[in-house]
């Protein structure tokens, strides 16, 4: 473990210290974020009915709206001469999620990261590959800062030139990589198809950003001959890192220092015991900029308190197994199906019926959008045809941050429905 | 002197030609001319038909995405040489032929016959009268 007094204090000792910080927490965002403030208010909450974590389920949830509402920095806690870094990732409508962090929570961002990775077997003396992308998604510099924390060497290769990255990770003689899975099956099947498993120094690697089954995992130990393991976050409560596997990869380790974890019933909010299936919901007890308080993340898993092997105390959580909202996650981005449906209406000249479909070939997600042509979208002339598609092509990828295939069908060609209609197709066995 | 043509979008999967063509046979419908642009995932199918109107109406009916177009027929001589002077014509002209296929009905021994479709049409068609190249009515290919 990286910080053993921390990740194997008694669960006694845990609680109290998450009372005391939730405590801190509500007196911080009451005072400092008018949104809460006005949130608290309308249930005629104070700062002083929270007395301990038993007193969590009085205070109000946060949803991926009310960051939305405040954009884009109107739920951060400190002024902006406090925050150091800015993060955003997809939002439903056009509009980003954006996330700020202080120079206090990039160095706990940092030490849970270096945790994850002290589990997965790295020291000092490691060589770490992170091939996830660097920019405003919090995968590649989340990763990046936790292997300079950890003290190992961090070889930033983001995503993209895959055969550079192979080249590297030979050359160098990289020992740990940090990545999607599905670039992990992607590289694994370059480097066997180059004839270099033989090669490469890998030993493990900690795979994320999306879901991935146990199949898969087994599929990379194999290919690449290393132990595959899973780390979960979301930007809004912090990135990758929230929580992460221990050498037992059985659950995930929820960092209970820093987060509270409950699951609900994603219908009724309510709080539902260990070992019941719900939607995990987060409460930051230790981050300064964006401190959030019960926030609903959609994801559907389940927590233990049982003891594991590994030593760790924290509680863990199931691999989640889908969400409970419309999103999906392809190649590592979030995409909801009324983006897409947002650039179709915009680019026009199809008619309102479209169906998504998601499949994954050689092992990476592939995105296609059928939808009918209209008459007037329709010439004589197949440049002018292509053109449609090739225009609805560009705003998918501006908008969405990845590509997809563009099919154009005949008209009543996509199945309609009477009710809620099933827009997406997706062919990943993913659960 | 502008010929209309029916064009057709067609996905690329089983059955989708023979749909089309059923249509128009069901409604006594006859085929003067025709070809089809192909891409990986659609075909466009544009005919010259003898009732392009009702051709268009019953086809839309159908569910088919169709579009009617002005394009210009040509008489050329069928010998090597024919549409070679014709479309000189155009080459310096600045007018653009998008697509052009021939076609077989009321030609005789000597003649041959073609459709253009141009981006200027009445520009083209000028050019093609003061340089002695045939340009066919309407109602030389279909009755209506």
């Amino acid at each position: 473990m990286f910080q053993p007094e921390i990740e194997s204090m008694s669960r006694d000792k845990l609680v109290a210290l998450q009372s005391e910080r939730l405590i801190k927490l509500v007196k911080n965002v009451y005072d400092n974020v008018p949104h809460y403030r006005a949130k608290m208010d309308k249930i005629g909450m104070t700062p002083e009915d929270v007395k301990s974590v038993e007193d969590l389920h009085k205070l109000p949830f946060t949803y991926k709206t009310d960051l939305r509402d405040t954009y884009p920095f109107g739920l951060f806690a400190t002024d902006m001469e406090d925050i150091v870094r800015i993060h955003a990732s997809s939002g439903t409508t056009g509009k980003q999620t954006v996330v700020g962090y202080t120079a206090n929570d990039i160095d706990m961002w940092a030490d849970l990261i270096a945790r994850a990775l002290t589990n997965i077997g790295a020291t000092k003396k490691s060589i770490v590959q992170v091939s996830y992308g660097y920019g405003l998604f919090t995968g590649g510099l989340g990763a990046h800062y936790g292997v300079e924390k950890l003290g190992a060497s961090v070889v930033p290769t983001s995503t993209g030139n895959t055969a550079r990255q192979i080249q590297t990770m030979v050359d160098f003689g990289v020992t740990n990589i940090a990545c999607t899975p599905s670039y992990a099956l992607y590289l694994a099947e370059e480097i066997i198809a180059r004839g270099l498993k033989d090669k490469i120094k890998l030993q493990s690697g900690v795979f994320g950003a999306e879901p991935w089954t146990e199949e898969m995992r087994r599929e990379i130990e194999d290919k690449l001959g290393i132990k595959a393991y899973d780390i979960y976050g979301l930007s809004e409560i912090m990135g990758p890192g929230v929580s992460f596997e221990c050498e037992c990869q059985n659950g995930l380790h929820v960092q209970e220092d820093m987060f509270i974890a409950e699951i609900i019933d994603p219908v009724t909010e309510e709080v539902l015991p260990y070992g019941e299936k719900g939607e995990i919901v987060f409460t930051t007890i230790t981050k300064e900029g964006l401190p959030l308080i019960r926030y609903r993340t959609k994801d559907i898993t389940s927590l233990t308190i049982d003891k594991c092997a590994c030593g760790s105390t924290f509680a863990r959580m199931a691999k989640p197994s889908g969400r409970s909202d419309d999103m999906l996650i392809i190649r590592g981005v979030n995409v909801f199906p009324s983006q897409i449906e947002g650039v179709l209406l915009n680019v026009g000249k199809t008619a309102p019926h479209y169906m998504i479909i998601v499949d994954r070939k050689n092992n990476l997600d592939t995105l296609e959008v059928q939808v009918e042509l209209s008459e007037e979208g329709f010439s004589d002339s197949v440049k002018y045809v292509e053109k449609i598609s090739k225009e609805i092509g560009a705003a998918m990828q501006s908008t969405l941050g990845i590509s997809a295939k563009i099919t154009l069908v005949e008209p009543k060609t996509i199945a309609r429905s009477e009710g809620k209609a099933k827009r997406v197709i997706d062919k990943r066995h993913l659960s | 002197m502008l010929v209309k043509q029916i064009s057709v979008f067609v996905e690329n999967k089983f059955g989708r030609l023979s749909s089309v063509l059923k249509t128009l046979a069901d409604h006594n419908i006859d085929i003067i001319a025709m070809c089809i642009a192909d891409t990986t995932d659609f075909g466009i199918l544009r005919m010259i038909v003898d009732h392009p109107t009702e051709a268009e109406k019953s086809l839309k009916a159908q569910g088919f995405t169709v579009k009617s177009t002005s394009v210009i027929a040509v008489a050329v001589e069928d010998s090597p040489g024919g549409l070679s002077k014709a479309v000189d014509v155009l080459k310096d002209t600045g007018i653009i032929i998008e697509y052009a296929y021939s076609f077989a009905k009321g030609c005789d021994g000597n003649s041959a016959r073609a459709i253009l479709r141009v981006d200027k049409p009445e520009e083209a068609i000028d050019a093609f009268l003061q340089n002695d190249v045939e340009v066919l009515d309407a109602t030389h290919i279909y009755e209506e």
